[in-house]
């Protein structure tokens, strides 16, 4: 077990990452130039990674499978960015950051590493302010804030709904300052789909042009995987088409441990499914939240009738509605966390009280908020008689400002105008906080491999709390990784450029075309979307928000056998030197077959409820808790990190213990 | 449910010779959107043995920017402020034919089908599409300089441009002011962007210039078919700025 070792640097938290930043090797500037690095993927992270490490001096090779680092997915973040910042002075700290941010984690992330993401989360607004990202401002001309779930206080910064695409288009205007410097080599519409180890140490990768289908080879002294989540293993996610987990599971199986992949953040408020033609699922913001009302009919007749398109939400009078998260949770109402939202959604659902004629949504109300808003307006603007039109009318302005695109978004999709009917909405899979073992240097078991972003484990726990994952994200790229990447690579100046034309590359390079070949020669019967279908229903049933041991062992069967008929039955049209879109989905669905297998497994192992990871054996069953989550901290305070061993359900289980020093474990309660 | 014929370019790369296929796809429902129904023409045609169409997309959420298409003559189809993966078929009727054409431009060359090859924006960006800062953790604190809430919103609006390429795609001159007036604005607008204001605009329309993309005449068009409303303004502020440098001495 001494082979996972976090590599915690010894000292109290508060001074942990000082300390260790003043006795780190570094490497001078000159020996930087002859010193290359891979980033895969150029959203938040691997995007502020790259433009970092080329500032530094290094030579970064970065790669996109889109035809822009500007369209990484971490542009569809909507709500913010928290920071420590405490501009409100409503008490907020870095120990209270902190403090959140692992309570919210539902106390399984790591103390030292969640820290120092408080501590540097005030430099990453500085740092995009200085980049000219157009934070929300008010009339005195300083930034704004705006609350997020599981928080008692505002630190979410801002850009209207499209906070994800402006702090991605300032790492994306730091990239293209050194790609045009030349510090920066940028591969566009490029894979990556394996690494290359040389005496055990990451020292390049094999990526496939995706416009010529050439297989190409490249070298450096450090890779980086920024590669996102696998939250598209369910196949229907927020995440974008193309997300996928191919990097972080290739990586995976030549030596890095993966860490909690049970841990899958099911977000609240998503627009429901409406059919089996259905490709994504379309987030609508957590800030949503701040002041919209969430409820379902209190009498199960009216459910029936709003299923049955007999009767329209507005026409139920208020003491007929449900809040539920007001009712069951006083404290923090509609803004409790992710999971518990999405459970309080999925329990009323399932109790037969949803509405859509799926009974699968529940309403997301702003009728209430307009009114509240209108009569300030009204105040501000002093107009003493406002009548309820007017009010109406002021109070729809202030929400449209607030949240106009997401409102546009929304009536686009479903063809109902949200400031006249409550929205309806349901969980979806959204993020993963599971991810690619690392330690505190963000290096995963592979030395010279890093993982940085959703794509790694380390900052979120069980659960991520709103506005974190870009903040994760922009600080493991522009404030972690940059000094802890130098102290492994001040081993290698000495090493000079790594060659490709090595039987390691040879290997490989084998490896990757054999598999492509296969595909395109295959000649089954079925597409590649046929079988990605199958697993995501076998997830989300039984993988899905609620958990048990008979449904995790079917699962672990039924994806055993989905992954054997697509090995014999999968059909690619199309060649190899050429785009092939087929192709290129098929080598991800392969991965997530697998992935999938360890995530039910994994599932299985923690029989536990916390966080995302929702066990059905594991609940309250008496007290004030009663029916909500249970953990156990006395068996499962561990981080499981999976080895692979050549098949997933093989997969051997590691254990990093989780210690609590300067946080008292307790029960999570919003109530 | 709507029964379609849908005709579209096919090519197979950038040196082949391309040509408009018609094809039927049956069963359509008014909620999907534009991409899932050419999901259904695709798994339509993976079954059958034929190549599917590539068209590009990502986020399918109206911000990536990556999803493109010529609609019936229109850039991202018939539908005001959207991109193509917004459009949902509630806007067709049955027995609608639908012309799909990838995005036509000189500065865009066809890769494959419908998708293009949109480096030519990547080299506009890389002209001066940044503010040039370090990242070092001792940037000034954000709140040191306040900014006036008018322009940071419109710097905003600005900023809010995906890079799609529409505004190109539908000018008549193929011309990429409105995308280079947005990026020149948002930095405009901001104190943060004035050090190197003038090197900006100087070097991203000569890049823009040598791209192969038109000029402005005005035409407005850009701005109605723009999927995040980008205003016309940009292009003004843009040739102000454009002005101001040419013209000021060293």
């Amino acid at each position: 077990m001494a082979i996972l070792d976090a590599k915690i640097p010894k000292g109290p938290i508060k001074d942990k990452w000082t300390t260790y930043k003043d006795k780190i090797n570094l490497v001078n500037p000159a020996n930087k130039r002859n010193i290359d690095i891979i980033v895969v993927g150029t959203g938040l992270a691997g995007g502020s990674a790259a433009a970092t490490l080329a500032e530094l001096g290094y030579n970064v090779k970065a790669f996109a499978y889109q035809d822009s680092p500007r369209r990484a997915h971490s542009i569809a973040a909507q709500g913010g960015i928290n920071a420590a910042k405490n501009y409100q002075g409503d008490g907020d700290s870095n120990y209270r950051l902190f403090y959140d941010t692992v309570k919210g984690g539902d106390y399984r992330s790591r103390e030292a590493n969640v820290y120092r993401l408080a501590e540097v989360s005030g430099n990453i607004i500085d740092q995009c302010v200085a980049q000219g990202v157009p934070f929300a401002r008010d009339y005195g001309g300083l930034l704004d804030n705006r609350s997020f779930g599981g928080v008692l206080v505002s630190r979410t910064f801002y850009a209207k709904g499209q906070t994800g695409q402006q702090l991605l288009l300032g790492a994306y205007s730091a990239m293209n300052r050194q790609i045009a410097r030349g510090k920066i080599d940028m591969f566009n519409r490029h894979e990556m789909l394996d690494v290359v180890k040389i005496d055990g140490k990451a020292r390049g990768i094999i990526a496939r042009n995706l416009i010529t289908g050439e297989i190409e080879r490249h070298s450096a002294h450090a890779v980086v995987i920024a590669t996102g989540g696998y939250g598209n293993v369910y196949f229907l996610s927020t995440n974008a088409m193309g997300s996928n987990a191919t990097a972080a599971w290739k990586i995976h199986k030549k030596g890095a441990f993966f860490a909690n992949p049970c841990f899958t953040q099911i977000h609240p408020t998503c627009i429901p499914r409406s059919g089996d033609y259905q490709s994504k699922l379309t987030l609508m913001s957590e800030s949503l939240r701040n002041d919209g009302r969430i409820w379902v009919p209190a009498r199960i007749e009216d459910a029936k009738a709003i299923q049955q398109g007999q009767l329209k939400p507005t026409e139920i009078a208020e003491e007929n509605r449900d809040y539920y998260l007001e009712r069951r949770y006083p404290a923090f109402g509609n803004l409790v966390p992710r999971d518990v939202a999405s459970r309080a959604a999925k329990e009323r659902c399932d109790a037969g009280f949803g509405v859509n004629a799926t009974g699968e949504a529940v309403y997301l109300d702003f009728a209430s908020a307009i009114l509240r808003y209108g009569k300030e307006q009204a105040k501000i603007h002093g107009i003493s008689d406002a009548s309820e039109a007017k009010i109406i009318e002021l109070g729809k302005g202030i929400i449209e400002e607030k949240y106009g695109n997401l409102f546009q978004m929304y009536e686009k999709i479903i063809a109902e105008n949200p400031y006249e009917t409550p929205m309806m909405i349901y969980p979806a899979t959204h993020y993963t906080m599971g991810g690619v073992w690392v330690d505190y240097n963000l290096m995963t078991t592979v030395p010279g491999l890093y993982c940085i972003g959703e794509a790694n484990f380390s900052d979120h726990g069980a659960n991520r709390l709103g506005a974190s994952a870009l903040m994760q994200g922009l600080a493991d790229g522009y404030f972690v990784l940059p000094y802890t990447i130098g102290d492994y690579l001040s081993n290698d100046i000495r090493t000079g450029a790594i060659p490709t034309d090595t039987p390691e590359f040879d290997e490989v390079e084998k490896e990757v075309k054999t598999r492509l070949d296969f595909f395109v020669n295959n000649k089954g019967t079925k597409s590649v979307d046929y079988f990605h279908k199958k697993l995501g229903k076998v997830m989300w049933d039984k993988v899905g928000m609620a958990r048990n041991e008979k449904n995790l062992k079917e699962a672990i069967a039924e994806i055993k056998q989905i992954r054997e008929d697509f090995w014999k039955d999968i059909k690619v049209p199309g060649g190899l030197n050429e785009m092939n879109v087929e192709l290129e989905k098929a080598g991800r669905v392969a991965d997530f077959l697998e992935l999938g297998e360890l995530f039910a497994l994994d599932a299985l192992n923690r029989n536990e409820s916390c966080g995302g990871h929702f066990r059905e054996e594991s609940v309250e069953t008496e007290g004030p808790q009663k029916g909500e989550a249970l953990r156990d901290d006395t068996n499962y305070k561990y981080v499981a990190a999976w080895e692979y061993k050549g098949e997933p359900s093989e997969a051997v289980l590691h254990k990093e213990e989780l210690e609590f020093n300067d946080i008292e474990l307790k029960t999570r309660s919003y109530k | 449910m709507m029964n379609l014929t849908l005709r579209i370019w096919r090519q197979k790369d950038s040196n082949s010779k391309g040509r408009m296929v018609d094809y039927k796809v049956t069963d359509i429902s008014e909620h999907m959107s534009f991409l899932e129904m050419m999901d259904v023409l695709n798994e339509q045609l993976v079954n059958s043995g034929e190549e599917p169409v590539a068209f590009d997309h990502d986020c399918r959420e109206g911000i990536c920017g990556m999803c493109s298409l010529y609609i019936n003559g229109e850039a991202h189809g018939p539908d005001r402020a959207i991109t193509t993966c917004q459009l949902h078929m509630r806007s067709f009727k049955d027995g609608d034919t639908i012309t799909i054409e990838p995005w036509r431009a000189t500065a865009f060359p066809v890769i494959k089908d419908l998708i293009v090859d949109r480096m030519a924006l990547e080299r506009i960006q890389h002209a001066g599409g940044f503010i040039s800062v370090n990242t070092s953790g001792n940037t000034q604190d954000a709140n040191s300089l306040p900014i006036s809430k008018i322009n940071a919103d419109e710097a905003m609006d600005a900023a809010a441009c995906i890079g799609c390429g529409a505004c190109v795609a539908t000018c008549k001159n193929a011309s990429a002011m409105l995308f280079v007036g947005a990026k020149v604005s948002q930095y405009a607008l901001l104190p943060q962007g004035q050090v190197e204001a003038k090197e900006r605009v100087l070097n991203m329309v000569a890049q823009m210039d040598k791209e192969g993309f038109g000029n402005c005449t005005n035409t407005g068009a850009c701005e109605v078919e723009c999927p995040k409303g980008i205003s016309l303004e940009n292009i003004a502020r843009m040739n102000r700025e454009y002005l101001k440098a040419s013209i000021l001495s060293k």
